[in-house]
């Protein structure tokens, strides 16, 4: 019998909510950790396994030294490395700090800023080694997950849409919120993967999956500012959880009073 | 006590605890057979909520302090939502504060059913993790995984996502979910409660370490129910405090204690917030199925116990079920889903017991709504100094024993207190002072 392949789960600057994913897969769990050997995934187990490790997962973002080391050594004892969410893909909500001034976020927060140690930026994994696959979301939509793993372990290609909200809407038959209502929505250039959750409850789009494989934001930012929007309005609409991403990083800025 | 012998001098550093929530290590040193240190760091990198938040829009953070926690996002909007009410000088109707109570119930049950089976449990079997306790008993982990995915969908029905919910706003819902979407959970939820029922004579017959601590407890506390989103803050010294007035008190202790040595020690009072701290204060609001199966399950009124933690939150787990399912049966749909919060220049506080303790923020905004400042207290920063003194006590209660299972003794110690180390990471005190 062939050994299984190994799998492990990395945590760097995040909410442990992707990895939490994982674990959400109630029905798929206890199957999932017999198709594959779970080597290192300290939110579930004190076991650890010596790498190197055919998939390794990566949560969250690299925002101090010691993180820009470790995420060299993760990538070395990886065969595929695979980032899950928002703060490993795009930075996260963290890299709201790239856009100010670090040191003056480490005196506001903490009382002795000296034993503070991080970096000026919040990056995502890409920034530092090759990533073989980037799944999105804030939170990542578990059964995408499920689809990256049996894909990867089947040699294949992973299938995830790289389209817009706007064609979820469609399929499950939301009502356009942007349209009908005039309520501001990041929807046309954002990713599908939720499923369209914020207009099944009359709320726009805020960007949770970040930008999709073409988009036009500036074209939507002429729409928002015709709804109301101030540019400060319009800059923090794309300056919140995939804040580094570049499409919206450039329409933030352009914004940006 | 032990001066010679090989147990005498020794070092216990765990690096990387598992099965908590973020990343933390401990550091036990041990010095001719007494116990020198105790430290429980937190190596989770800062992520500076206090400080972006600061210039964003009021009706942001809800959202924004969601991502603190993918474990207790409700718990973070939930605080959020009160404490901006609160400086706007809103209250929500009675409606969406059952809404809210009600996907509340959802994250104690999906956290609480995490915890229990596939954290904290396994400890007790002497396994690595829920997979190999499923290995020796199958039927309780399949019960724990039932009984989150039921947390989860309620989340999932109420906040639309299980995992930072997006149907929460200020003043309320963004969707009032209709009474036949709400009714589908009642069934569930039925049978929910009967396997909380089974997971409280589960652990009730766990082996426990006989230990005592002597806890200072703090938790919200209402007059009609057992509190989870609103309350005032009180403790077992006498403490009665509105959220706002907590968090006055903890500030200027803050302050205080970086000029003057006699402050700084009356600020570092430790003080346990939790499932043992609501226990205690409020258990005689619990219904009396629950406080009977407590009863037999061998719980006094109080318990100070941390390893018995696990029998309490399963106490809670029932608590989350059957509250979830009245609210479920008595369930009318808020009209409107949300009501008007106007901003204004003032400050506020507000305060819900989060499934692993209380969870504080305070605002301070301007006419526009914009935050000027931003305070956040998560659970795990404020009981801290209380799980350092568990394990100590753990410690100098186990000198005897050897290395690996003085070293499982401790990390369960931290475990017993099912710490969110993302939460805590960014709290006021993040390193420890080597100097």
């Amino acid at each position: 019998m062939t050994s299984r392949p190994t799998l492990a789960v990395w945590k760097f600057a995040s909410c442990d909510g992707c990895q939490l994913g994982i674990l959400d897969c109630e029905d798929e769990l206890l199957q999932l950790a017999q198709a594959v050997q779970i080597a290192s995934f300290t939110e579930m187990t004190s076991a650890v396994i010596e790498g190197p490790y055919d998939v390794s997962l990566v949560e969250g973002s690299i925002t101090t030294p010691d993180d820009a080391d470790r995420i060299l050594a993760v990538r070395a004892a990886s065969g595929l490395l695979v980032t899950i969410g928002a703060c490993a893909t795009a930075g996260g909500i963290q890299a709201l700090r790239n856009y100010a001034n670090v040191g003056e976020y480490t005196s506001t927060v903490y009382a002795h800023p000296q034993y503070i140690s991080t970096l000026a930026e919040s990056s995502p994994i890409s920034s530092y080694v090759q990533v073989d696959f980037e799944l999105r979301g804030c939170p990542i939509n578990r059964l995408q997950l499920i689809e990256v793993v049996t894909a990867l372990l089947a040699g294949r290609r992973p299938v995830i849409p790289g389209y817009s909200v706007c064609e979820e809407c469609k399929t499950v038959g939301n009502l356009c919120v942007l349209v009908a209502h005039g309520t501001p929505c990041l929807g046309p250039v954002t990713r599908a993967g939720c499923g369209a959750l914020c207009p099944a409850v009359n709320r726009g789009c805020y960007g949770c999956f970040g930008p999709a494989n073409t988009t036009n934001t500036g074209s939507l930012s002429k729409r928002l500012a015709d709804l109301g929007l101030s540019e400060r309005g319009v800059s923090r609409i794309f300056r919140t959880f995939n804040s580094a991403a570049t499409e919206f990083s450039k329409e933030s800025l352009e914004h940006d009073a | 006590m032990t001066p010679s012998g090989p147990n005498a001098n020794r070092t216990i550093d765990v690096h990387g605890l598992a099965r908590v929530e973020g990343e933390g290590s401990l550091h036990v040193a041990i010095h001719d057979g007494v116990l020198e240190r105790v430290e429980l760091e937190i190596f989770e990198p800062p992520r500076f909520f206090e400080a972006f938040l600061v210039g964003r829009g009021y009706e942001e953070s809800p959202d924004i302090t969601a991502r603190i926690c993918g474990i207790c996002p409700v718990a973070y909007q939930m605080s959020a939502c009160a404490a901006i009410e609160d400086a706007c000088g809103v209250t929500v109707p009675e409606s969406v504060g059952k809404l809210r109570r009600l996907l509340y119930c959802g994250e104690w049950i999906q956290s609480h059913a995490l915890h229990i089976y596939l954290l904290h449990a396994p400890d007790f079997f002497g396994c690595r993790d829920a997979v190999e306790l499923a290995a020796l008993n199958p039927a309780a982990v399949e019960r724990g995984l039932r009984l989150k995915k039921i947390g989860n969908h309620l989340m999932e029905l109420v906040g639309g996502r299980a995992i930072h919910p997006v149907n929460v706003r200020v003043g309320g819902f963004y969707r009032s979910p209709e009474r036949a979407e709400i009714a589908a959970m009642i069934e569930p939820l039925q049978r929910a409660r009967e396997e909380s029922l089974e997971t409280i004579a589960w652990v009730a017959g766990f082996e426990f370490p006989e230990i005592e601590a002597d806890y200072r407890f703090v938790a919200l506390s209402h007059p009609d129910h057992y509190a989870i989103e609103a309350g005032r803050v009180v403790s077992s010294d006498g403490i009665d405090a509105t959220p706002g007035e907590f968090a006055d008190v903890a500030v200027e202790e803050h302050v205080a204690r970086s000029s003057a040595l006699h402050s700084r020690l009356r600020g570092r009072d430790p003080y346990l917030t939790g499932p043992l701290a609501r226990y205690a204060l409020n258990g005689s609001k619990l219904p009396k199925v629950a406080r009977d199966a407590a009863a037999e399950a061998g719980l006094g009124p109080v318990c100070a116990n941390p390893f018995k933690s696990i029998i309490v939150r399963a106490v809670e787990l029932y608590f989350a079920c059957d509250e979830a399912l009245r609210l479920a049966t008595e369930y009318e749909p808020p009209e409107p889903a949300a009501v008007p919060v106007p901003p204004r220049a003032h400050a506020g506080a507000g305060a819900t017991e989060a499934p692993r303790g209380m969870l504080l923020q305070r605002y301070e905004l301007d006419a526009e709504g914009t935050i000027l400042s931003a305070r956040i207290m998560p659970p795990t920063a404020q009981n801290q100094l209380t799980i350092e003194s568990d394990v100590r006590q753990v410690v100098e209660s186990g000198l005897e024993l050897g290395d690996t299972e003085l070293t499982a003794r401790c990390e369960l110690a931290v475990r017993n207190h099912d710490p969110c180390i993302s939460c805590a990471a960014h709290f006021l005190d993040v390193s420890i002072d080597r100097s």
